[in-house]
């Protein structure tokens, strides 16, 4: 049972991964991304991290893709219904990201894999614990790295 | 809930990574590169949680929250620097920035 549920959402990341990279229309493409994102969510899910799927859905879903989707329409004056050429070096893009996913998966097949111990789960109030005190300093450092995101985004696009 | 098949879920980041490259690789358009790095950044996500669920350790998920927090970061500049590249440059195609001092 929980396998097929797996399998349903591998399937939906890997087709709409694919369309992500593949597909010639953008808007199309991001959309593609936001479906890959929300089986990669379930995956989390099955996974038993609920918090990180609301993440996932939260800040991807809700906030990156809208800000994605923006930019594709703020910017649909300069993209060309076809461009020509729309790719550089597919067949050995395609090639060398082949040849990757076969060095990646020959070096973690062999490995023996114990299935994990079941109701074993991290719970919610150990992460939080974890983020405050064990993590604490990677934790201010990423708010630090957001304001400095978020004043540098604002002054490279504001207009001047 | 039954154990997932651990090789599958490996395997599955393997691919989202590679596909992720392939879009880096060959999109000339900055947003689509942007799209293709978002797909690696989650593939390196998802391998995080799975091994922190293998070895039950909560810092697996700790590090996906961090992974995603810096996509969103990520995405902001990424962006920025998009928006501000229409304006100056003109277009959304990486091939066709070439001049350092706009």
């Amino acid at each position: 049972m929980s396998f097929t549920v797996f399998a349903l959402f591998a399937a939906l990341v890997l087709v709409s991964a694919i369309w992500v990279v593949t597909l010639r229309n953008l808007f199309r493409a991001a959309l593609s991304l936001g479906l890959a994102l929300l089986g990669v969510a379930a995956i989390f899910l099955l996974l038993e991290a609920e918090f990180l799927a609301f993440v996932q859905i939260l800040v991807y879903v809700g906030a990156i893709l809208t800000l994605v989707i923006f930019a594709i329409m703020l910017t649909a004056k300069l993209q060309t219904a076809v461009d020509v050429p729309s790719r550089r070096q597919p067949v050995a893009a395609a090639l060398a990201c082949t040849a990757l996913f076969a060095v990646l998966v020959a070096a973690t097949w062999g490995l023996s894999w114990s299935p994990y111990p079941a109701g074993d789960a991290v719970n919610l109030s150990a992460l939080g614990r974890e983020l405050v005190e064990t993590l604490v300093l990677p934790f201010e450092v990423i708010s630090l790295v957001f304001v400095a995101a978020v004043v540098g985004a604002i002054a490279i696009a504001a207009r001047r | 809930m039954s154990p997932l098949p651990l090789q599958g879920l490996v395997v599955l980041s393997h691919a989202v990574f590679c596909l992720g490259l392939y879009g880096m690789l060959t999109r000339r358009n900055a947003i689509g590169m942007l799209l293709a790095v978002e797909l690696i950044l989650n593939a390196a996500a998802m391998n995080f949680v799975v091994f922190g669920r293998l070895f039950s350790h909560v810092q697996g998920q700790a590090f996906a929250l961090f992974i995603i927090a810096l996509a969103a970061c990520e995405a902001v500049v990424g962006l920025a620097i998009i928006i501000k590249l229409t304006r100056v440059a003109k277009t959304v195609y990486a091939d066709d920035v070439n001049v350092l001092r706009g």
